[in-house]
């Protein structure tokens, strides 16, 4: 059985679903066994779950602006 | 990385742009230029910066797109430029007295003590929209430079290991502790917010 701190190690790579069978196996054991372990498994997941549903908002009018024009700028002189 | 539409063909439009075509161009700084602003603003940690950045990627971008050969993915290749010209900035600002990324850093065991504690089912809905946005802000933008930068490439751009490793030129092992240290600094803060509230701690067990 792995202890905590074994499995703290691979837990990104456990939660990324990067493991081997073998691997993935063993910290199912241990979480099954450990309840503080399967607790930050699970809300570390929630975690980067949040992170990653997070989509950004769009930038501000005027600063697209200035970035298309500072392109167009950059288009028309490379075309002269 | 930016949810694909059906109607967006990153490849046909960089073809596209690499043959000279400006509308080509301007479609995929549309297409990315949000993600490359915040990825600028986590990273800086500053506005104004964070502008320039955003500048600064697309113009270099478009220069050197003859460069640009399709070994990687056209969004992951902006990235390395928009992490390249955010880390400079960061490097610039002389009161910034926090750890660079090619300091060395104690990967060990995490001295801070975590608390371990259920979240509730749907945490979420205890804040509205912004108040969430705010709080994960907050929480991402209180992790020092060296993971933060790892966490946004990693699990908000959604560049691979491999990618991140190579945009921040650190090796692998170093992009994994630094993203397992973010992930849990990130999850205790998180707790605070998202705790199921128990008269019994335990109640889990």
């Amino acid at each position: 059985m792995l202890t905590c701190k074994q499995f703290m190690a691979e837990l990104s790579d456990y939660l990324d679903e990067a493991l081997g069978r073998e691997e993935r196996k063993k910290l199912e054991e241990h979480i099954n066994a450990c309840p503080n372990c399967w607790v930050i498994a699970d809300t570390t997941r929630k975690t980067v779950e949040f992170y990653k549903c997070s989509q950004p908002v769009p930038i501000p009018t005027d600063l697209r602006t200035r970035l298309m024009k500072a392109l167009e700028r950059k288009m028309a002189s490379k075309r002269v | 990385m930016p949810q694909e539409a059906a109607a967006f063909d990153e490849t046909a439009l960089v073809t596209q742009a690499r043959q000279g075509d400006s509308e080509a161009f301007n479609g995929l700084a549309e297409r990315y230029q949000r993600n490359i602003f915040r990825l600028a603003q986590n990273i800086t940690q500053n506005r104004e910066d964070a502008e320039d950045v955003l500048q600064e990627t697309f113009l270099k971008a478009y220069e050197h797109l003859p460069e640009f050969h399709g070994d990687s993915k056209f969004y992951t290749w902006i990235v390395r430029i928009a992490v390249n010209e955010a880390l400079m900035k960061l490097r610039k600002r002389k009161w910034d007295k926090t750890v660079w990324l090619d300091e060395p850093i104690n990967t060990g065991e995490d001295s801070v003590a975590r608390e371990i504690a259920v979240w509730e089912d749907n945490p979420e809905q205890r804040y509205s929209k912004e108040e969430l946005h705010d709080i994960l802000d907050k929480a991402v933008n209180g992790l020092a430079p060296p993971y933060r930068t790892v966490f946004v490439l990693r699990d908000m751009e959604g560049l691979s290991t491999e990618e991140t490793a190579e945009a921040l030129e650190l090796s692998v092992p170093a992009v994994k502790s630094r993203l397992l240290r973010a992930r849990l600094q990130l999850r205790d803060k998180l707790t605070a917010f998202f705790k199921k509230k128990v008269e019994d701690p335990f109640a889990y067990l």
